[in-house]
């Protein structure tokens, strides 16, 4: 009960009042964001709203509902279990890689009775919970000390080599990614990240160069990515194909865009993927500039919202926690929106909140309600 | 751990300081966006528009040559031949029907073809081509060609289309191709971006359909610049795309030539095999088809006509056509009973000409019956008596369990269509299938290959290549892919004792060449081509007790579709045997009257590698055969091509 009484304040709100408390700009933006990606599920599917829009809202309301539910749990809740749900994730990751559902050549699903997981998404928020976690526990004094620096870098490799198993490059790259930012967060000398910069780019050079010798360090296929991501013009019926009438779609939007329901390259099935992982190409032709603009500055808000949260809470474990979530949060639009506009690779990182599909959207809105529940219980 | 507020404090700041930083990075990664997106879509936002558009440049695919087809000595089977066509744009055409009216000046249109066109034209988009006409000759080509001027968006295309200069003679092995269809493309997981191009042909049936994937070839590309009305101005770049794989079929062209014209007009098919190799050498089913008609588009009478043909000339009977293989099935109750030991070769059964069995009477074919008689005998004299008996001591499963053994009741998987897997019939599948019990009246059916027991004229191949031999033969169609051999299989040994294997080939060697043999009149007199044989007539009508006893009616009596089937199977030389054929005539009557000259003749052409001379036929068949020869309309095999482009 210690973790309770740490939080018991005067001034943080209890029962029912808490609901005072939650930070409503934070649910409006996100559900300004969600509600852009029923208009496109809507659009995309000709007009048509039970094929993906509908599904889609239902989601989204469960998902809402969620996230108020959680945002009234104690914030220590979620310290305490952080180490439990991180253990829960290795376990469901080890499972998929045994019984997993293969999809696409890679084993990303565990179909569990009727509902279908995928525990690497679940696994990005509860690495941020176990390293908020364990730096809320360790303290400033030793955070970059050798051994103390060994420990979270563990925790970050066991999930991201599980996962990249399976195999899935672009979930590792995220995981990686997120428990970095973690650990730049909570201090960690920036020596250390130096060195890793420094061997990753040495990394890149040998997997480069290993091409087409015996001991080649990645797939084929994910050669391929890179050769289209540096010329989507080299395999114009193949992979380049999505890439090059991505961004055909994204320019021909112009300043305010072909109107709703006008995108010709969408309409035309011309691109890929369109409801999942391409969708903002879609949204970009259809209202343009102004309406990509305003997308990326919601999710600009949404990131503001959280460092504002995290930099006036005075709890080191809630802070973490927020930018850690923000962070992962970020890292998905940034990585998605990169990837349409050419930016970066095509790693199949889907739009947050916009894109199809059921389990990121839960996961994303849960995500949130923890980081509700940091800010209503927050120490003032 | 209790932290001291100082931990508290300072732990903040330092989080502060780093959360800061971060925003900085988060903020500085989101304006990098916000500035790709302004020079995307404001800065260049014309030039994607105009690719949008398709105002500028195109990527157009070609469609690759579809891959060649020879049979065993290189006699091209299938080949691509130009296929001139004129297509219409609407965009460019303005009034299509005023273009379509000069058009018409130039060449022969129909008034419904006009409607067709004009129809497909309304439900296309303005810039998609249409075809107004297909398979024009070279002169109506150039006349469109030359007056363009007059024909604003027409033009005079042309491509490559399917033929099969061998015309009937591969119908059913080869299949053919047509249009690509809406239900193939619902077929497929991940449709080739070349199926979507018009005129774009697909295997539908046979070796087309079944080696399609080999057979397409793989597209090539062409980026263009087109204008706003989507004509090209120039090609800028083309890559060529790959001609389809050239199969090799085991089938030799003349041989199967032959055994098409051999067997005439009637429903019958014919089945050479390799019985080394299992290689099938021809594979005939009668009456045939053109494929081509069905590539150019068969018109509604000549479908109509193919169709109600009470011959069914559309269906392969050579894989796809079950039979009850009568007394050609006698040898698998024959070894089934060796092996089992309950009978040997010299054991004898009594024939009165029928048995009783269970208060129902079962008749020999000879109403006289045969007295006592023997292994070798029985097969020789298709004594049916003799399998009553041997029935009902070895029991159907030992008979099923033989049956799938040689190769009937099982599918040999071909790259043909709709490959029928026949029944070999025991107590287990009868109850599966009619949920009864089995009686011993089926068992003395399936003995002499009537009731349940269905074979195709392949299996019945397969069979005869088996005893022969003594090992598992399996037959194969496809010799080389791209000029690369398909490795051949060295066939496991059966299993079956050496002995009664000889005793089975004995009593086929006596049906040819014993004195009371069923077949003995197409008996080959040449003795390095000594053949084996048995002769089948299988019943497909009840014969009452009533029929019986006025005399049973002689099939030229019947209506053809209630007379019996002619089967006949066979293998040469006695002594090393090559080749095993077997030939099934629907309702064609007897045996050793129809089918065996039918089969004898094949394998002498396959023996000789042509027609072979009079003196291996006995003396007085030799006028009959020359003058069969001289109505037989025999292809002469054209030069081999070797080349793998397509005729222009």
């Amino acid at each position: 009960m210690s973790g309770y009484l740490d939080y018991k304040s005067e001034q943080t709100p209890t029962g029912w009042r808490k609901i005072l408390y939650l930070s409503w700009p934070l649910v409006f933006l996100l559900a300004a964001v969600a509600a852009t990606g029923f208009l496109m599920l809507y659009s995309i599917a000709g007009g048509r709203a039970e094929i993906w829009a509908e599904p889609q809202m239902r989601r989204f309301v469960v998902g809402m509902v969620a996230m108020i539910a959680l945002a009234f749990t104690p914030i220590w809740f979620w310290r305490s279990i952080s180490v439990a749900a991180y253990v829960v994730c290795l376990l469901l990751l080890v499972a998929v890689d045994v019984f997993g559902h293969h999809a696409m050549g890679a084993q990303r699903w565990l179909d569990i009775g009727p509902v279908k997981l995928q525990p690497s998404e679940i696994t990005k928020i509860a690495l941020v919970l176990v390293l908020a976690a364990y730096y809320d526990w360790l303290g400033l004094s030793r955070v970059s000390r050798p051994l103390w620096v060994l420990i979270p870098v563990l925790l970050i490799l066991i999930p991201t080599g599980l996962v990249l198993a399976q195999p899935d490059l672009g979930t590792s790259v995220m995981l990686v990614a997120g428990g970095a930012l973690m650990m730049f967060v909570a201090g960690v000398s920036l020596w250390y990240f130096a060195v890793v910069i420094g061997s990753g780019a040495g990394l890149v050079f040998a997997v480069l160069k290993s091409r087409g010798t015996d001991w080649q360090l990645i797939h084929d296929y994910q050669y391929r990515r890179i050769d289209t991501f540096l010329d989507p013009g080299s395999d114009p019926l193949g992979a380049g194909y999505n890439i090059t009438q991505a961004q055909i779609a994204l320019g021909s939007g112009g300043w305010s865009g072909r109107g709703f329901m006008q995108g010709t390259q969408s309409r035309l099935n011309f691109l890929p993927e369109k409801h999942t992982d391409f969708i903002f190409t879609s949204l970009a032709e259809e209202f343009g500039f102004v309406g990509s603009i305003t997308l990326l500055s919601l999710y600009a808000l949404i990131i503001a919202f959280c460092l504002y949260s995290a930099l006036t809470n005075r709890d080191r474990f809630a802070s973490l926690l927020t930018l850690g979530i923000a962070g992962t949060f970020f890292l998905y639009f940034a990585v998605n929106m990169g990837m349409v506009m050419g930016l970066m690779p095509v790693v199949g990182a889907p739009l947050p909140l916009v894109s199809y599909g059921g389990t990121q959207l839960m996961i994303l809105l849960m995500a949130f309600g923890i980081v509700q529940s940091a800010h209503v219980n927050r120490p003032r | 751990m209790k932290k001291s507020a100082r931990d508290i404090t300072d732990s903040n700041r330092a989080i502060n300081r780093r959360a800061l930083m971060l925003g900085a990075v988060q903020a500085a990664v989101v304006a990098t966006l916000g500035w790709r997106l302004k020079t995307m879509q404001l800065d260049r936002a014309d030039e994607f528009r105009m690719l949008s558009d398709g105002n500028s440049i195109k990527l157009r695919l070609l469609p690759p040559a579809r891959g060649l087809i020879h049979d065993r000595n290189g006699v091209l089977l299938a080949g691509n031949e130009a296929n001139y066509r004129a297509t219409i744009t609407r965009e460019e055409a303005g009034d299509p029907e005023l273009v379509l009216a000069r058009l018409r000046q130039l060449i022969p249109m129909t008034d419904t073809a006009i409607e067709a066109v004009l129809a497909e034209i309304g439900k296309r988009s303005a810039i998609t081509p249409v075809v107004v006409a297909d398979r024009l000759s070279w002169e109506q080509f150039a006349s469109i060609a030359v007056n363009a001027p007059a024909l604003p968006g027409v033009s005079p295309e042309s491509g490559l289309s399917r033929s099969y200069p061998r015309a009937g003679d591969f119908a059913h092995v080869l299949g053919y191709v047509g249009p690509v269809s809406d239900y193939d493309l619902s077929r497929m997981e991940d449709p080739d971006p070349v199926l979507m191009l018009p005129e774009f042909q697909l295997g539908k049936l046979g070796v087309e359909a079944r080696l399609e994937e080999r057979l397409r070839g793989k597209a090539g590309t062409r980026r263009v610049e087109v204008n706003s009305a989507g004509r090209e101005m120039r090609e800028l770049e083309r890559i060529e795309g790959q001609q389809g794989e050239t199969v090799q079929i085991t089938i030799d062209a003349a041989l199967q030539n032959f055994a098409v014209q051999r067997l005439g007009e009637e429903s019958a098919a014919a089945v050479v095999i390799d019985v080394q190799n299992g290689d099938i050498l021809a594979s005939a089913s009668a009456p045939t088809f053109d494929p081509n008609l069905f590539v150019r588009g068969i018109s509604g009478p000549d479908y109509r006509a193919l169709m109600e043909h009470d011959h069914r000339p559309l269906a392969d009977k050579t894989v796809q056509g079950v039979y009850p293989p009568g007394s050609t099935f006698k040898m698998v109750p024959l070894l089934a009973g060796l092996e089992s030991g309950l009978i040997d070769a010299g054991s004898r059964f009594y024939c009165p000409g029928h048995t009783t069995v269970a208060g129902r009477r079962f008749h020999c074919w000879s109403r006289g019956g045969h007295g006592s008689v023997a292994a070798v005998a029985s097969l020789e004299r298709s004594c049916d008596v003799y399998y009553y008996e041997l029935a009902q001591r070895i029991g159907a499963d030992r008979m099923a369990e033989m049956a799938r053994r040689l190769g009937i009741g099982v599918r040999h998987e071909l790259p043909m269509s709709a490959i029928a897997e026949g029944i070999a019939p025991d107590r287990a599948w009868k109850r599966a299938r009619h949920d009864q019990e089995w009686q011993v009246g089926d068992s003395i059916n399936a003995s002499i290959g009537q009731g349940y027991v269905l074979a195709s004229p392949l299996q019945l191949a397969v069979m005869t290549a088996r005893v022969a031999t003594g090992r598992e033969v399996a037959p194969r169609l496809v010799r080389a892919v791209n000029g690369a051999a398909v490795p051949e299989t060295d066939f496991n040994d059966l299993g079956l004792r050496e002995a009664n294997l000889r005793t089975a080939r004995a009593g086929m060697d006596a049906v040819m060449n014993g004195s009371h043999g069923t077949a003995a009149r197409s008996r080959i007199l040449a003795p390095e081509w000594r053949m084996a044989g048995k002769t089948g007539t299988s019943q497909v009508r009840n014969i009452t007790a009533a029929e019986r006893a006025r005399g049973v009616i002689r099939n030229e009596q019947l209506p053809w579709n209630r007379r019996d089937h002619a089967l006949f199977v066979c293998y040469a030389p006695f002594d090393a045997p090559r080749y095993a054929v077997s030939v099934v005539v629907e309702h064609g009557g007897g045996g050793g009257t129809v089918a065996a000259p039918i089969g004898r003749d094949i394998l002498l052409f396959a023996l000789a590698g042509g027609l072979p001379p009079l003196d291996a036929y006995p003396a007085g068949q030799r006028g009959a055969i020359e003058e069969m020869r001289a109505r037989m309309n025999l292809t002469p095999a054209p030069a081999p091509q070797t080349n793998g482009r397509a005729r222009a």
